[in-house]
């Protein structure tokens, strides 16, 4: 499972304070916490308040580099933004996000090549998330299909059909879990799949129980990414036994100790 | 159009242990990152060893075929390692401390020390060292052996799952490596191997025995699990990526198509048990026999001769 950090984003208010008074070390804190919880990635987002996204992003990038190697997950709506930190990152950086509209592919394929990234891309349009696997199916081949054509390698393309609040749309996880099970079957070698954990349980009562729960189930369909908070043991736990099931590797008394091993 | 070979490619490798040191050897084993000898796929940087195992005291139980073949040395343990390795060759030498065993007249442990380390000055090369099999014994010789071997990067064994705090201290106390040995049970294995890392053992000075068996008598059952670690280790599992040891003339020359038989049946049981075990991934292999231990050799110089 290819763990992606998802503390460091400004939409969260005190790291947006944090942000916005250059405090250092509470960055560079949650990088190295959430590295050595075994994020394989961190998500970098400077958020909705921030009066300078591009210089917000560098500052970020070069906090987060100087402390920790994992890779970039670099995150905003804007491709100037990410292109900023894509300048400066040192390992090789994972653009979040694409989604299937044509001329939004055409900007991001075109970044992922220039500076030879992986990219997150979102099964959605302009007419916004499908409500049915069907269409997330469709959105997603238009994607693989496009990333192949613009000569992106599928198994750098992590395709995102969108979680959605359980308590606001619960018929969509199942459509979800579903488009999961089905994304893999659109190319050989597969594209990666990734969710965004944490709105599953969006303004609900009990989030990381719906968090580990959602996120299990999901692994069981062949997930093999995901934005989530690994500070979260519970669910790192959950998630540990979850690929031990489907046998990602092999047990001992010590498996949870030993996955944070490896 | 010509059939293209499909190859398979792996993100992680075996870790490399060193036993030995500048005048004793030293020698490498490990360090792969194929399976066995599928050089298309990854490289085998130190090619597996067949060592020669010699005891402590008189092996009265050995088979006639063995006896045959060491003669008198079996009584005289300081020349029979020097004949293993100045008249056939081993380049490396595992010693067992037998002569504690209670039912082998359990020999206090410093004179069998004694023994240990006149042993270890006749000869150059690098030795493992095995306690009696019997844990009490065990707990009490191997530490005083450990440290009379202080500095000379031995392998020490065996730790298993029910006894291997003492063995791993003494190892980490004297800078040895260690053998960790499991019932032909993978997740044992795995589960030893973090118990004697978390006391603060470097994994990479760890070497795995997944239990031997003969031939005809479950070695596939070995060739299995140790196919199954390699595989695991390749994908990147740390708590399996040691080198494995196997003791082969152990188990060869308790059966009784091996002991019965002649001198060549035994030798021939002996190697065919040995090759298997090469072809599951064995780096280290421990025979009895001389000519089991050349010809042994001889197969592994012509498999690595690359293409």
């Amino acid at each position: 499972m290819i763990i992606i950090g998802e503390l460091i984003n400004g939409m969260y208010k005190a790291l947006a304070k944090a942000i916005m008074d250059r405090e250092i070390d509470v960055i560079q804190h949650l990088a190295v916490e959430q590295a050595q919880a075994g994020a394989k990635a961190l998500d970098v987002n400077v958020g909705p308040y921030s009066k300078d996204p591009k210089e917000d992003m560098k500052w970020l990038v070069e906090s987060i580099q100087s402390v920790t190697d994992v890779s970039l997950c670099l995150d905003s709506t804007k491709a100037d933004v990410i292109e900023e930190g894509l300048k400066i990152a040192k390992s090789r950086a994972i653009i979040n996000s694409t989604d299937a509209d044509e001329e939004k592919m055409n900007t991001i394929f075109r970044l992922a090549k220039k500076y030879k990234t992986q990219v997150i891309a979102l099964t959605m349009d302009k007419s916004g998330v499908p409500n049915t696997k069907e269409k997330r199916l469709e959105l997603a081949a238009t994607i693989v299909a496009k990333a192949m054509d613009m000569g992106v390698n599928t198994e750098d393309i992590y395709l995102d059909p969108i979680v959605l609040p359980v308590n606001v749309a619960q018929a969509q996880g199942l459509e979800v879990l579903e488009a999961i099970r089905e994304f893999r079957l659109l190319s050989d070698p597969p594209p990666n799949m990734v969710v965004g954990l944490s709105n599953v349980s969006q303004g609900t009562k009990a989030r990381s129980l719906i968090n580990r729960t959602f996120l299990t189930m999901a692994v069981a369909n062949g997930l093999n990414a995901a934005i989530i908070d690994p500070l979260d043991k519970d669910l790192m736990d959950a998630l540990i036994a979850a690929e031990l099931i489907m046998n990602k590797q092999i047990y001992c008394d010590s498996f949870l100790d030993a996955y944070r091993k490896k | 159009m010509g059939i293209e070979l499909v190859k398979e490619k792996y993100s992680g490798g075996i870790n490399t242990v060193e036993i030995g040191k500048a005048g004793r050897g030293p020698v490498k084993i490990g360090g792969e990152t194929t399976l066995p000898f599928l050089f298309e796929e990854g490289q085998m940087p130190h090619p597996p060893i067949a060592g020669l195992e010699v005891f402590d005291c008189e092996p009265v139980d050995w088979p006639e075929p063995l006896k045959k073949a060491w003669g008198d040395s079996l009584k005289d343990p300081v020349k029979w390692a020097q004949r293993c390795v100045s008249e056939f060759g081993a380049k490396i030498l595992c010693v067992r401390m037998q002569s504690i065993h209670p039912d082998w007249g359990g020999r206090p442990s410093d004179e069998a020390v004694a023994t240990l380390k006149a042993m270890a000055q006749a000869v150059k090369v690098p030795l493992v060292v095995l306690g009696c099999g019997d844990d009490d014994k065990d707990n009490e010789a191997l530490p005083k052996a450990s440290q009379a071997l202080k500095g000379e990067n031995c392998l020490f064994g065996i730790a298993t799952q029910d006894n291997y705090k003492t063995l791993t201290a003494t190892c980490l106390a004297d800078g040895h490596s260690i053998i960790a040995d499991s019932p032909i049970d993978i997740n044992i294995a795995k589960q030893l191997n973090i118990l004697i890392s978390d006391m603060g053992f470097d994994p990479k000075r760890i070497a795995m025995h997944p239990t031997t068996a003969s031939l005809g008598y479950g070695m596939e059952y070995v060739y299995s699990i140790m196919e199954r670690a390699r595989l695991a280790a390749f994908i990147g599992d740390k708590m399996l990526s040691m080198p494995l040891a196997l003791f082969v003339g152990q188990e060869a020359w308790k059966v009784k198509e091996a002991k019965e038989l002649g001198e060549k049946q035994g030798v021939n049981w002996e190697t065919a048990t040995s090759v298997a075990m090469l072809q599951a991934g064995a780096d280290l292999l421990v025979v009895r026999h001389p000519e089991t231990a050349r010809l042994v050799t001889k197969y592994i110089d012509m498999i690595m001769r690359k293409r």
